[in-house]
């Protein structure tokens, strides 16, 4: 009997835990444009920087688009755990004894719907504008899909550990980066292989492992990272 | 109480127990460290494709080395300070990744005085110069995240974090680098790995290893203690370093 | 011994690179054993003027 009352209590603060994201996100609606917008504008500086051949920017697309998608999430990172922070709801979170490991996830999930996938969404026409195949836009969108997470969850990692700086987003910008790099050359890659004709199974399966491995392990890094901001 | 004590004691210990050290580790180093340089410079016979430009070797090869080494034992270090508590292991990881970002840097630039002869210029994308220099900016963020943070027990319980984080993806950016290079450039010609390597070639190379090795424990220690002493300038046991040094 | 200095051509190449590795490796020994010196200098002019030690850190 006692289990059922827990599994219900388990349920309801879960269930209160996204509605309440969904709720602030869908408060701060305008925000979750900035990224989009960012992400356009970062993919347009190439073509007027190095003018519209259509040969060259088909050749450099995926490298555009993906390293583009890569600053706009960098971008979006200082806020997924700012407020909490700075109003101590997230002080309150951890004395509270709540499921750390599955707030973290929620927040995440809710951060990558909002902030993340309408990127994607767009990215096709970007795609087009840069002269883009359609097969090869499939693999686009499939290694986007495979590769945000890895990029929010080790950006997410990362930028809870600075939350206790002040002015932190150029050194957010230099701690990250570095590790941005696998998924950057296995996301572009897969893209420019399927241009050329190859298969992009290798690098899609490579971003899956890397997927799954920053799914298990950015949780609990994250959860040890709010401690030690915490605590201070 | 207990606690207090222990981690006092144990950073006065450690601080008698390196200043005996320190002596002996230099000495070491100065003889393998000459040894290394007379057999690199002197004894080893020139390589036959390379001519004498191969010589450098003794100098990339052992910090590349180190640069990964340091990384790895800096991981040590974290772990046991996340694990355990210990202010020394703390203390110990802060104080090495300068010298960690030293020996990369060096790795960087003597790869790059080599690549001018090898390759006809001063850098070619090559997979292990570029996984170096990524190597170089995690050591960076290292030193930039731990200043950045005002409080050094936060600053160190997350750069011990930031450090595994690091440890966990340099197999993975490495990887993809050197995949990445096969990609784009086919078999590009690397300078280190031949099938074998003459014996009088192979003894300075690994003295000077050594030597390297050596080296990064003498630096580290000498790090560690100052660091202490920052940390602790009002403690008993620095009373009384200062009070035998003034007696001494 | 010029001969040697010479490098088979490489002269620029291989001093330059050990040139650094001393620079380097000298750097690393002294800055870090004169910043020891420094703390213990201040420690020493922050006990003298307290007087007492005080029993936390």
């Amino acid at each position: 009997m006692s289990i059922g009352i827990d599994h219900m209590t388990t349920f309801h603060s879960l269930y209160l835990l996204i509605s309440r994201e969904f709720l602030i996100a869908f408060r701060h609606r305008h925000e979750a444009l900035n990224p989009l917008l960012f992400f356009v504008l970062v993919c347009l500086l190439f073509p007027l920087g190095i003018g519209p051949s259509p040969q060259l920017l088909n050749t450099i697309a995926p490298g555009i688009i993906w390293a583009a998608a890569l600053l706009a999430i960098l971008m979006s990172l200082g806020n997924v755990f700012r407020a909490e922070y700075e109003d101590g709801t997230l002080e309150l979170m951890v004395l509270a004894n709540q499921p750390l490991v599955v707030l973290t996830l929620i927040k995440l999930l809710a951060h990558w719907l909002l902030n993340v996938f309408p990127l994607i969404l767009l990215s096709p026409i970007i795609a087009s504008a840069l002269g883009m195949d359609f097969d090869v836009q499939i693999t686009l969108i499939s290694s986007l899909l495979l590769g945000t997470p890895v990029l929010l969850l080790v950006g997410a990692t990362v930028a809870t550990l600075t939350l206790v700086i002040p002015q932190n987003g150029m050194l957010l910008a230099l701690l990250v980066l570095p590790l941005y790099v696998p998924v950057l050359i296995f996301g572009s890659s897969a893209v420019s292989a399927t241009a050329i004709g190859m298969s992009a199974a290798g690098p899609l399966y490579v971003l899956a492992a890397l997927c799954i491995l920053s799914l298990t392990l950015s949780p609990f890094a994250i959860v040890a990272a709010i401690k030690t901001g915490v605590s201070q | 109480m207990m606690k207090w004590l222990h981690t006092m004691a144990s950073s006065a210990w450690f601080y008698r127990f390196s200043g005996k050290v320190i002596p002996w580790l230099m000495t070491l180093f100065v003889v393998l460290f000459l040894y290394g340089l007379y057999g690199g410079l002197v004894t080893a016979p020139a390589d036959y494709q390379q001519g004498d430009a191969f010589r450098i070797i003794y100098i990339h090869v052992p910090s590349a080395w180190m640069s990964l080494f340091v990384y790895i034992v800096m991981a040590v270090y974290a772990f046991i300070a996340l694990v355990w508590r210990i202010k020394l292991a703390e203390v110990l990881l802060i104080s090495s990744a300068p010298v960690g970002a030293a020996f990369t840097f060096m790795a960087l630039v003597t790869g790059s005085l080599w690549g001018k002869p090898m390759w006809g210029t001063w850098w070619s994308w090559d997979a292990r110069l570029t996984s170096e220099l990524l190597l170089l900016f995690l050591y960076w963020g290292v030193i930039g995240l731990y200043a950045a943070i005002e409080d050094k027990r936060t600053a160190s319980r997350a750069v011990s974090i930031l450090t595994l984080i690091g440890v966990v993806n340099i197999p993975i950016i490495h990887y993809s680098v050197e995949w990445w290079n096969t990609l784009h450039q086919g078999a590009s010609v690397t300078m280190t790995d031949k099938p074998s390597m003459p014996i009088e070639m192979l003894i300075p190379l690994l003295v000077m290893a050594t030597a390297f090795k050596v080296y990064y424990a003498i630096s580290l220690l000498i790090r560690t203690r100052a660091e202490l002493v920052e940390r602790e300038p009002n403690s008993k046991w620095v009373k009384q370093v200062i009070e035998e040094s003034n007696h001494g | 011994m010029g001969e040697f200095f010479y490098m088979g051509g490489y002269a620029f190449h291989v001093w330059t690179s050990y040139a650094l590795a001393f620079v380097v490796l000298f750097i690393n020994i002294v800055g870090p054993s004169m910043r020891h010196k420094r703390n213990i200098q201040s420690a020493s002019d922050f006990q003298q003027h307290n007087g007492t030690i005080s029993d936390d850190t």
